[in-house]
């Protein structure tokens, strides 16, 4: 799933780019969906600013466990050029966890790819824990 | 066929049918990628998909909703075993009416305006299609004087030639039962429609994934009330059937990628004017000879 606080659009697009036939995502089996409550990956695009806040919280808070956050774009891992602006909180993870952090401006479709073939491992990690926490409470 | 072939072939169905509805839903999602020059995931991967909800948390607005979507799954299954089981072909339609309903009454028990529109857009769809059915069933009547599908098939005949009619409206109905593209309004595969996942949406987990499997059920079962209109008492009708509804299945996927989503008033007035000349002159034709 896909979600754009406040970014300059720039990342949006190279997010959908990855979705074209050039660079196919849905090769690794991932598709965008809207919809939280079947989504594993979260990806974010921009800095956190005080209005969509609650937002990004919600959505995140709707995925079901286990689930990866993935920050696209350097305005999404730590603010970047918006980082001093009166309303930009920081980066995403100044309000939820995030996993894997893919830098630049824009972050390049084989690099978003990359992150988020990482978050897939990271994804795994965290269903092989559940799966043992549900195990242990057995 | 004896009876205990029949009961063999409902078991078959309840078993092998979900494995081969799965192989269709992964060359649905391959055949797509390729006609949008992507290459597109692997095969299995749908099956990858519902392994990997089913070990997801479990997140329901209330307890009703997965009781109903297990209902939805469970009579899925019942009718494709009675369809298979050579059983009354109006009792399969009526159950096959009521799974539907199970489905449309797990996506109001949610709260959510998204769910609802869903359900009720799958409710006109429904109203869409239903006639188009009813009437196939009818043409199966005055064509063989029987309702029962192990009689059709016992009867030796291919049933394509006098129910031609019905058969394109069947093929037109298909789109809309398989909630493909452009009769898609109530749950769509594809991101970015406009009401998110319609019906789906407040489906997670265990729950979503049995909406998949019922999904792969369905197609097999509709594709397999396709074969029927080709079976003549020997080998060749079963290939032939085959044949088209692997056609069939293709053409879908090809309408799915190549059209966009219609209005309801679009789906439910096509799905009428389509049924009624077609079935209902069918239906003139077979008590006029
Ligand atoms: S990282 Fe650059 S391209 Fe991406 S949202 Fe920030 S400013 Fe825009």
């Amino acid at each position: 799933m896909h979600y754009d606080a406040s970014s300059c659009n720039g990342c949006d697009i190279e997010v959908l780019a990855c979705l074209t036939p050039v660079y196919d995502v849905e090769r690794f089996g991932v598709i965008n969906t809207g919809d939280p409550k079947q989504a594993d990956i979260f990806l974010v695009t921009g800095a956190v600013n005080d209005q969509n806040k609650e937002v990004v919280k919600q959505l995140y808070d709707q995925m079901p466990e286990p689930k990866v956050v993935v920050a696209v774009g350097i305005c999404a891992c730590s603010g970047g050029i918006f980082k001093d602006c009166y309303n930009i909180l920081g980066g995403v993870d100044q309000v939820i966890p995030v996993d894997v952090y893919v830098p630049g401006c824009a972050a390049r479709p084989e690099a978003i790819i990359d992150g988020v073939v990482k978050g897939l491992d990271v994804l795994e990690q965290k269903r092989l824990r559940l799966q043992q926490e549900k195990e242990g409470s057995k | 066929m004896s009876d205990w072939m029949w009961i063999v072939a409902a078991v078959v169905f309840v078993v092998v049918g979900p494995l081969v509805g799965c192989l269709l839903a992964g060359i649905d999602r391959k055949i797509s990628a390729r006609m949008q020059n992507r290459v597109g995931p692997p095969i299995r991967q749908p099956l990858y998909d519902v392994r990997k909800f089913l070990a997801k948390e479990q997140v329901t607005p209330n307890l009703v909703q997965d009781f109903y979507v297990m209902c939805f799954l469970l009579f899925t299954i019942v009718t494709g075993a009675l369809f298979f089981g050579g059983m009354d072909l109006l009792l399969v339609i009526f159950t096959l009416t009521l799974s539907e309903t199970f489905l449309v009454l797990a996506a109001y028990s949610s709260g959510s305006v998204y769910s609802q529109i869903g359900a009720q857009r799958e409710l006109y769809v429904a109203m869409a299609y239903e006639p188009i059915i009813l009437l196939m069933a009818i043409c199966y009547y005055l064509e063989f004087g029987s309702f029962a599908v192990s009689d059709i098939v016992e009867s030796g005949e291919m049933a394509f030639v006098p129910l031609l009619g019905v058969f394109v409206a069947f093929l037109f109905g298909l789109t809309m039962k398989l909630r493909k593209s452009p009769f898609d309004l109530s749950l769509s595969h594809h991101a970015h429609q406009d009401i998110v996942r319609g019906m789906a949406t407040e489906f997670s987990g265990r729950t979503y994934a049995s909406l998949e499997i019922a999904h792969w059920y369905e197609s097999v079962m509709l594709l397999g009330m396709m074969v029927l209109f080709f079976l003549n008492g020997s080998w060749t009708g079963v290939v032939l059937g085959v044949v088209v509804a692997v056609l069939a299945w293709i053409l879908e996927i090809w309408i799915d990628n190549g059209f966009a989503r219609m209005k309801w008033q679009t789906a439910l007035k096509s799905g009428w004017v389509v049924g009624l000349i077609l079935g209902v002159g069918n239906v003139a034709v077979l008590l006029l000879i």
